[in-house]
């Protein structure tokens, strides 16, 4: 199973994602000009400052060559998950509903956060249970989710909200508290919070990891 | 031919920024401001006028979250 990490001008956390990815499978990196996935299972939009954010973060890099590959990739049912900046950039794609607006705090943040599980029947998930809380560190500046009332509507109904941060950890803003959401098909996932930077003890915890064991299974099964 | 487009957060999204600079000018002695709202200006040269909307909806605003408002400048502007 391998996971294909693209790579934009200011993307900072793909060498860690490559790292995470390589703890589960097998793991390239996929420059943003380059418009072959390289027979990538998944792939995984990372975090950063692409284009240096310019305009708003993810707008740029989503027109990149790679992401029309990224975009029929993920019309076709593939895998595609994307951290902080690359949960921006789904965003502006269009891939996943709503925005993500500047800190109510007004700064960039940098803190471990909890994360309660809301639906761990999706692909990304399946390794945890349902109220699970997880430990994962957040670090961004535009990570307050926005969406219309109706779509947030949508997406709580349709179990699409996968993490919320547990009472407490809001720090951003983010309406009804989401962390992290899916689109309608179950194949496309963002979160603000970086699971690739809790895949260690070592390192505070290692319950990012289980969003990687999750696509790697996913990934595997769609193929078996 | 020049146009500014000016770019705003939607009614009803909070806007931090606006909140901090609505706080900041009393501090400074000026009173009775409200509704501070803090946007975005992009100014270009364009050869055609008509592909501004186009332009803003795809790129330039996120129509999401913001309203947008094409200004046309006179040549010499």
């Amino acid at each position: 199973m391998k996971f294909g990490i693209l790579q934009f001008p200011g993307s900072c956390d793909e060498r860690d994602a490559l790292s995470a990815a390589r703890r589960v499978g097998d793991a390239v990196l996929l420059w943003h000009g380059e418009c072959d996935l390289r027979g990538a299972d998944a792939i995984i939009v990372p975090g950063g400052f692409s284009y240096g954010d310019y305009l708003r973060a993810g707008a740029i890099a989503r027109f990149s060559p790679v992401m029309d590959s990224v975009i029929a990739f993920a019309s076709g049912g593939g895998i595609v998950l994307g951290i902080c900046n690359g949960f921006q950039v789904l965003c502006e794609a269009r891939l996943l509903p709503g925005a993500l607006l500047g800190n109510l705090n007004r700064r960039f943040t940098f803190r471990q956060v909890q994360l309660q599980v809301e639906n761990a029947d999706t692909p990304f998930t399946l390794t945890c249970a349902a109220g699970e809380r997880l430990s994962i560190p957040a670090k961004h500046a535009w990570g307050r989710y926005y969406a219309a009332d109706e779509t947030l509507r949508e997406i709580e109904q349709g179990g699409r909200v996968l993490l919320r941060y547990a009472p407490g950890h809001n720090f951003n803003g983010s309406a009804r508290d989401i962390a992290g959401v899916m689109n309608e098909a179950g194949n496309v996932f963002g979160l603000m919070p970086h699971p690739e930077h809790a895949v260690d003890p070592l390192t505070g915890s290692s319950d990012g990891l289980k969003l990687f064991e999750s696509i790697r299974l996913s990934a595997e099964g769609v193929r078996a | 031919m020049r146009a500014r487009v000016l770019i705003r957060p939607k009614a009803g999204i909070l806007d931090p920024q606006g909140v901090a600079v609505e706080r900041a000018l009393p501090a400074l002695g000026f009173a009775g401001v409200a509704n501070v709202r803090v946007g975005r200006l992009v100014e270009l040269e364009v050869d055609d006028a008509s592909q501004l909307q186009a332009m803003c909806e795809r790129l330039l605003a996120n129509p999401l979250v913001e309203d947008y408002e094409v200004q046309l400048l006179n040549g010499s502007g």
